[in-house]
C-alpha cells in the first residue's frame, strides 16, 4: 500500500493563474443526469428528509416546469442555452454518504483535500477563530469549532443536518425571505438545492468566532446548487464568511445558490464573500456560471445587515445581494468590488428596499475590467411610503485597464415618499500614467504600481471584510489580473 | 566662469546635446550639463522654458520623445528602454530621485505602506537587506521629524487631502528616506509660506553631502538663500543661455529674464552649455 495518496490530477485545462485549478480523486456517489420528478425524490430521499421538506421541493420543482425553461435574459450577459437535462443535480464524495459524526470520522482524504485549498478542518490546525464548514459539491463534509459554538447557544451545521435537527427554525425561515417562486435559477435551487449552511444565532448572543463556509465544486459536470439560511435572533450579532473554488474544466459549470439572511430587533448580520470560481481559460473557454439569488431581511428595529463582496471568479456572475429593510431604524449595507478579465461577465449589484422609519443604506460598488471583459452594475434602490426619513447613499466606481473592456452602470431608483434623502455617486477612470509614473520614480515595477493603485482602488471595500480575508483579497486580486497589467 | 570651485568630484550626471519633444513641439533644443558629486546646480528660467521638462525626462516620463543627445548616469547611459537604457524604476533605484512640482494623489494607497514599498524595492535593488517594519518605523520618525510632518499623515492616502505645503514636504521626506545620489527638485519652493520653505531648505541641507549632488529647479532666487547653489543656469526656450555662481541667481533676480534673453542673443555671449566641459 502506498502511503501517500495523489488528491489532485490534470483536469486537461492549461492555465498557470487558477491555482485551485486542481481536481480531488475519490469515490463519488453520482445521481444520473438530467432533471425530473424521480431527481428531486433521489435528492431528499438521499438526506433522509421529512416529508414537508420533499412537499417544498416539488412544489418548487412544478412550479420551474411552469416557468418552461426558459432563463431571464434581462442581464447584461451572453451565453449559449442552458441544457438543464445535460446537468448532474447530485454528487457527494461516497465515503460521506452516512455524514461523519464528528470530525475524527471525517474521511483524511477530504482532510487532505482542503488543506490544499488553504482550508485545514483538522482540531489542531484549525483556522484561528473562524468556524468552518466545509462543503464539496452537494455535501457538507466538515463543520469545525462545532462545540465551542453550541456552548455559546449557536446552532452552526449543515442545511442537511438543520432540515433533520431544527426542523421548527427552518420551516419557519426556509423561503420567507427568497420564496420558491422568486426568480428561475431560485426556484431551480429550492427544487434541488443539496446542502449549505445554517446558522441560528439566539438572543443576545454575540457569535465568538467567525462563521466561514467553503464551497467547492468538484465533480464534472455537476451543478452547485447549495442553500444558506442565518437567523440573527434579537440583539445577536454573527459574521459570517464564504469562499468558493472549483476545479479547471473546459466545460461550464452551474452554480445557482440561495442565501436568506433574517435579522430581529436590534440584530446585525455580517455576511463576507470571497468568490473565486474557475474564471475560465483565457479564450473564455469554460468558467463557472455564478447565478445566485442572495437577501436579507431586517425584520427588526434597528436591525442591520451587511454585505461585502469580492467577486474575482466564475465566467459569469448574476448576483446581487439585497436588503429589505423592514424594521424602523434599519441598516442595509452592500460592500462590492466586482473583477473581471479576459472573456469573464459580471451583472452584479443589490437592491435595497425601504419599508421601515428612518431606514439607512449604503452602497458602494467598485467595478475593475480588464482584457476583454464586461462589468455591470445593476441596482435598484426602492423607497416605499411608508418609509419616512428614509436615507440612501450610492457610489458606483469604475477602474478600466486596457482597452477592450467594458464598464456600465444601470441604477434604478424609486421614491415614493417625499422625506427621502438620495445620494449617488458614480465615477469611471482608467489607471492613471501620472501616478503609476509617480510610484516608478520611488522606485516600485510598473507591474507593482499597478497593483498598488488598484488596491487603492478597492480599499474602502476591503476593509469591511474581516482581517485574514482582507489579505487573501488583496493576493486574489493580483493573482487574477496577472497578465492584465505591467 | 566666476565661481572659484574646483570642479574635481566624479561626474554623477552627464547630459550630452539632449532634445526632447512632446506631440510635434520641440521642448529642449541641445542641454549640456555635468553634474559631479558633492555639487548644487540652480536651474533657473521663465515658464515654459524647459525646466521642468529636462528633470523629466532625466527621470524617465513616458511621453517625452528624446530625439537626440545622450544621458549618462554615474557613466551607465539610461536613456531609452532596457537593455539600452533604463526604465524609471531603475533609475530611481539607481540613486536618481525626482521631487515633484506637483505630487500625485494616492487615493487609497496609504502613505506608509507606499513609503516602505519604495524603500524596499530600492534596498533589495541596492542588495541592502529589507528593514524590518521596526527599523523601518525608527527611521521614518527620524525622517519625519526633520520635515516637521505629522505622524498621523502618514496614515493617510499618498499625498490626498495635504495642504499644499505638506505634500512638498513629504517629497522631501521620500528623498531623504530613499537616499539617492542625484536629487532632482521641480520647483519644490513653489508655494511655500517662510516656514515651509525653511523646513524644505533644512531637508536639502541634511541630504547634501560630497557623495551626493542636488540640482534644482527653480523660478526664484529665495531658495538659493537657503540652499547655496555652486552652479546657476538660466534656462531660457530649451537652451542653457548662461551659466554661473550664485550671483547669477542675484543679478537675474534684480533685472529679469529679459536681461539673459537679450545678452543671449548677442553673439559675444558664452557658449553656456559647455559648463561641464
Amino acid at each position: 500500500m502506498a502511503t501517500q495518496k495523489v488528491i489532485s490530477r490534470q483536469t486537461g485545462v492549461e492555465d498557470t493563474q487558477y491555482k485551485w485549478g486542481f481536481e480531488f480523486d475519490y469515490e463519488s456517489d453520482v445521481a444520473p443526469r438530467g432533471l425530473n420528478e424521480d431527481i428531486v425524490r433521489l435528492i431528499s430521499s438521499k438526506k433522509g428528509e421529512p416529508e414537508w421538506m420533499l412537499e417544498w421541493r416539488l412544489k418548487a420543482f412544478a412550479h420551474w416546469n411552469k416557468l418552461g425553461n426558459e432563463e431571464p435574459t434581462w442581464a447584461n450577459i451572453s451565453h449559449p442555452p442552458i441544457d438543464f437535462q445535460d446537468i448532474i443535480y447530485y454528487a457527494a464524495p461516497k465515503s460521506q454518504k452516512d455524514g461523519p459524526k464528528s470530525l475524527d470520522e471525517v474521511d483524511p482524504e477530504m482532510l487532505e483535500a482542503f488543506a490544499k485549498l488553504g482550508i485545514p478542518l483538522e482540531e489542531q490546525k484549525k483556522l484561528s477563530g473562524v468556524a468552518v464548514d466545509a462543503i464539496i459539491d452537494s455535501v457538507s463534509v466538515a463543520t469545525t469549532y462545532q462545540e465551542m459554538l453550541l456552548k455559546a447557544g449557536v446552532i452552526f451545521c449543515s442545511m442537511s443536518e438543520a432540515i433533520k435537527n431544527h426542523p421548527d427554525l427552518v420551516r419557519k425561515y426556509l423561503g420567507s425571505v427568497v420564496p420558491y417562486t422568486d426568480n428561475f435559477y431560485a426556484t431551480l435551487n429550492s427544487a434541488v438545492f443539496s446542502d449549505g449552511s445554517f446558522c441560528y444565532v439566539p438572543p443576545g448572543v454575540r457569535c465568538p468566532i467567525e462563521l466561514m463556509t467553503y464551497f467547492r465544486i468538484n465533480e464534472l459536470d455537476t451543478g452547485q446548487f447549495e442553500r444558506t439560511l442565518i437567523i440573527a435572533d434579537e440583539g445577536s450579532y454573527v459574521s459570517y464568511l464564504e469562499g468558493c473554488t472549483a476545479p479547471m474544466r473546459k466545460t461550464h459549470q452551474l452554480h445557482a445558490a440561495v442565501v436568506e439572511l433574517v435579522t430581529l430587533d436590534d440584530a446585525e448580520i455580517k455576511y463576507s464573500t470571497l468568490q473565486n470560481w474557475y474564471p475560465g481559460d483565457k479564450e473564455g473557454k469554460g468558467g463557472v456560471y455564478n447565478f445566485v439569488t442572495k437577501r436579507g431581511i431586517a425584520r427588526g428595529k434597528n436591525s442591520k445587515i451587511s454585505w461585502t463582496q469580492v467577486e474575482t471568479g466564475s465566467a459569469i456572475t448574476w448576483k446581487y445581494p439585497s436588503v429589505i429593510l423592514q424594521g424602523d431604524n434599519s441598516v442595509g449595507e452592500f460592500y462590492s468590488v466586482a473583477l473581471v478579465n479576459n472573456y469573464q461577465q459580471a451583472d452584479t449589484g443589490t437592491k435595497m428596499i425601504h419599508i421601515g422609519k428612518n431606514t439607512k443604506s449604503t452602497i458602494v460598488a467598485k467595478g475593475i475590467s480588464a482584457g476583454h471583459a464586461q462589468n455591470t452594475y445593476r441596482g435598484q434602490v426602492k423607497i416605499m411610503p411608508t418609509a419616512d426619513n428614509a436615507q440612501n447613499f450610492t457610489q458606483c466606481d469604475s477602474l478600466l485597464i486596457g482597452d477592450q473592456c467594458g464598464a456600465h452602470t444601470v441604477p434604478y431608483i424609486e421614491v415614493r415618499n417625499s422625506t427621502a434623502r438620495m445620494g449617488h455617486e458614480a465615477t469611471t477612470s482608467k489607471v492613471n500614467d501620472d501616478q503609476l509614473f509617480y510610484l516608478q520614480q520611488r522606485g516600485i515595477s510598473l507591474e507593482e504600481a499597478n497593483y498598488m493603485i488598484i488596491n487603492g482602488f478597492c480599499r474602502g471595500i476591503f476593509k469591511e471584510l474581516p482581517f485574514e480575508f482582507a489579505a487573501e483579497a488583496s493576493q486574489l486580486m493580483r493573482v487574477s489580473l496577472e497578465g492584465a497589467v505591467g | 566662469m566666476t565661481q572659484a570651485h574646483e570642479r574635481n568630484g566624479t561626474a554623477l550626471l552627464e547630459v550630452k546635446g539632449l532634445r526632447v519633444s512632446v506631440g510635434e513641439t520641440e521642448i529642449l533644443r541641445g542641454i549640456d550639463l555635468t553634474v559631479r558629486k558633492g555639487e548644487v546646480h540652480a536651474i533657473m528660467g521663465p515658464n515654459g522654458s524647459g525646466k521642468s521638462t529636462l528633470t523629466n525626462v532625466l527621470a524617465g516620463r513616458p511621453e517625452y520623445i528624446v530625439t537626440e543627445g545622450q544621458v549618462l548616469f554615474e557613466g551607465k547611459n539610461i536613456l531609452g528602454l532596457p537593455p539600452v537604457g533604463m526604465d524609471p524604476e531603475t533609475r530611481a533605484r539607481e540613486g536618481m530621485f525626482l521631487a515633484f512640482q506637483y505630487p500625485v494623489e494616492l487615493a487609497g494607497v496609504r502613505t506608509w505602506q507606499f513609503l516602505k514599498a519604495a524603500v524596499d524595492a530600492t534596498r533589495e535593488y541596492r542588495g541592502l537587506p529589507q528593514l524590518k517594519i521596526r527599523e523601518f518605523d525608527r527611521l521614518l520618525e527620524e525622517k519625519l521629524e526633520l520635515v516637521e510632518i505629522a505622524p498621523e499623515l502618514i496614515k493617510r492616502s499618498v499625498n490626498e487631502g495635504f495642504s499644499g505645503g505638506e505634500k512638498k514636504r513629504n517629497e522631501i521626506l521620500q528623498m531623504l528616506l530613499l537616499d539617492p545620489k542625484l536629487a532632482m527638485l521641480d520647483e519644490t519652493d513653489s508655494g511655500l509660506d517662510i516656514d515651509a520653505l525653511r523646513i524644505v531648505a533644512n531637508g536639502v541641507n541634511q541630504f547634501k553631502g560630497p557623495s551626493k549632488a542636488i540640482v534644482l529647479v527653480t523660478h526664484y532666487q529665495r531658495i538659493l538663500n537657503y540652499i547655496t547653489p555652486d552652479f546657476v543656469h538660466v534656462l531660457v526656450d530649451g537652451r542653457i543661455v548662461r551659466s554661473g555662481g550664485k550671483e547669477l541667481a542675484e543679478q537675474l533676480e534684480e533685472k529679469g529674464y529679459d536681461w539673459v534673453r537679450e545678452s543671449s542673443d548677442s553673439p559675444a555671449a558664452p557658449p553656456a552649455a559647455k559648463v561641464g566641459a
